[in-house]
């Protein structure tokens, strides 16, 4: 089987995926339980893709340490961004806290 | 919208998308290096970037093809680990749908995980219909641009880089969902539902084909919506005494 054929099916299908409620565009009017849903979406599937890269950062079971750096960054990004609300300052605060634990903390 | 306001506005949508951009590098780099290792040629790695754009399916695409799996497996494997997109279309889809067909083909076409946020972060301060495309362009070329540059590199470079991974270069798409994902949990109904997604999401981590993810998004989505309906019958009970 052609190689490009694959990757070019396998693209027509995210395409698809990805643009089917874009095409369908003003003629889309969703019930109101369907909105009520919709607005769930980003705060969940966003946790989602975190928690478990924070969690368990290595993929093998749950590592609730102050040894996981991931962890630590994420609950100082959890706790700049409660306070303040305010993105910049999460991420930089988020990302120093991680690094500094990585590379000087537990060296 | 003025010729300059279109501008600042795409390169508003890049700069909030940078975060993304450090995240993403290691795994263009990983998949690059991936594509070496297997039967594929190397510009069939860069032509999956460039028209397939989905690092979740590359990752597992590539390693069916090292296994021989066939066409219809592909696309079946591409369809499961692509549809939380689905979500992402239907949720952006009030911001968009008043634009032109092409510029929709357009967007839609670059509406990764990242691109999503972002565009989604900047969205929903405003009324639908009311914020111009370019943000949400401006983040997707961004990503887009950045996921070819790595690939690239992972192709013609991977092997010089071992041990990128454990750099923790992707920490910074957690930070960056942090900073969405928190100013949003004002009321309980969004707390619920965040947590019921990230606990769920863990527990089922090794579910394949990112069904656990997705399966994890569902649940806590039927949490949300089952707990605003006191809230929204209250709503409508006040909108009908108005």
């Amino acid at each position: 089987m052609s190689y490009v054929l694959i990757i070019l099916g396998m693209a027509a299908i995210t395409l698809l995926i990805r643009t089917t409620a874009f095409i369908v565009g003003e003629r889309l009017v969703f019930p109101p339980l369907v909105r009520t849903a919709l607005g769930f979406v980003p705060v969940t599937v966003l946790t989602a893709i975190i928690v478990p890269m924070a969690v368990s950062p290595h993929g093998n079971g749950a590592e609730l340490t102050w040894r996981n750096p991931q962890l630590v960054g994420a609950l100082a990004a959890v706790a700049v961004s409660a306070l303040t609300r305010r993105p910049l300052l999460t991420i930089a605060v988020g990302l120093a806290t991680f690094f500094v634990w990585q590379g000087v903390v537990l060296r | 919208m003025t010729q300059p306001d279109r501008f600042n506005e795409f390169v508003a949508g890049a700069r909030d998308t940078i975060p993304m951009m450090i995240g993403a590098a290691p795994f263009g780099v990983i998949f690059g290096t991936l594509v070496t290792s297997g039967p594929l040629h190397l510009w069939h790695g860069q032509l999956m970037s460039l028209a397939v754009f989905a690092g979740s399916a590359q990752f597992i695409a590539v390693g069916l093809l090292a296994a021989n799996a066939s066409f219809v497996v592909l696309l079946a494997t591409t369809f499961i680990v692509n549809l939380r997109h689905v979500l992402y279309s239907a949720t952006l889809a009030p911001y968009v749908a008043h634009l032109p067909l092409r510029w929709r083909l357009l967007l839609g076409s670059m509406l990764t995980d990242e691109v999503f946020a972002v565009a989604w972060a900047h969205y929903r301060r405003h009324a639908p219909g009311t914020v111009g495309p370019y943000h949400f362009l401006g983040s997707g070329v961004a990503m887009y641009v950045n996921w070819q540059i790595w690939t690239l590199a992972g192709l013609l470079f991977g092997a010089a880089f071992p041990g990128l991974q454990s750099l923790g270069l992707d920490f910074a798409m957690v930070a960056t969902f942090i900073a969405i994902v928190v100013p949003q949990l004002v009321a309980f109904r969004y707390i619920a539902a965040a947590v019921t997604a990230g606990v769920l999401a863990f527990l089922w981590q090794d579910w394949p084909y990112k069904l656990g993810l997705l399966g994890a998004v569902l649940v806590a989505v039927a949490v949300g919506v089952v707990l605003s309906r006191p809230g929204a019958i209250r709503q409508r009970a006040m909108e009908a005494t108005r």
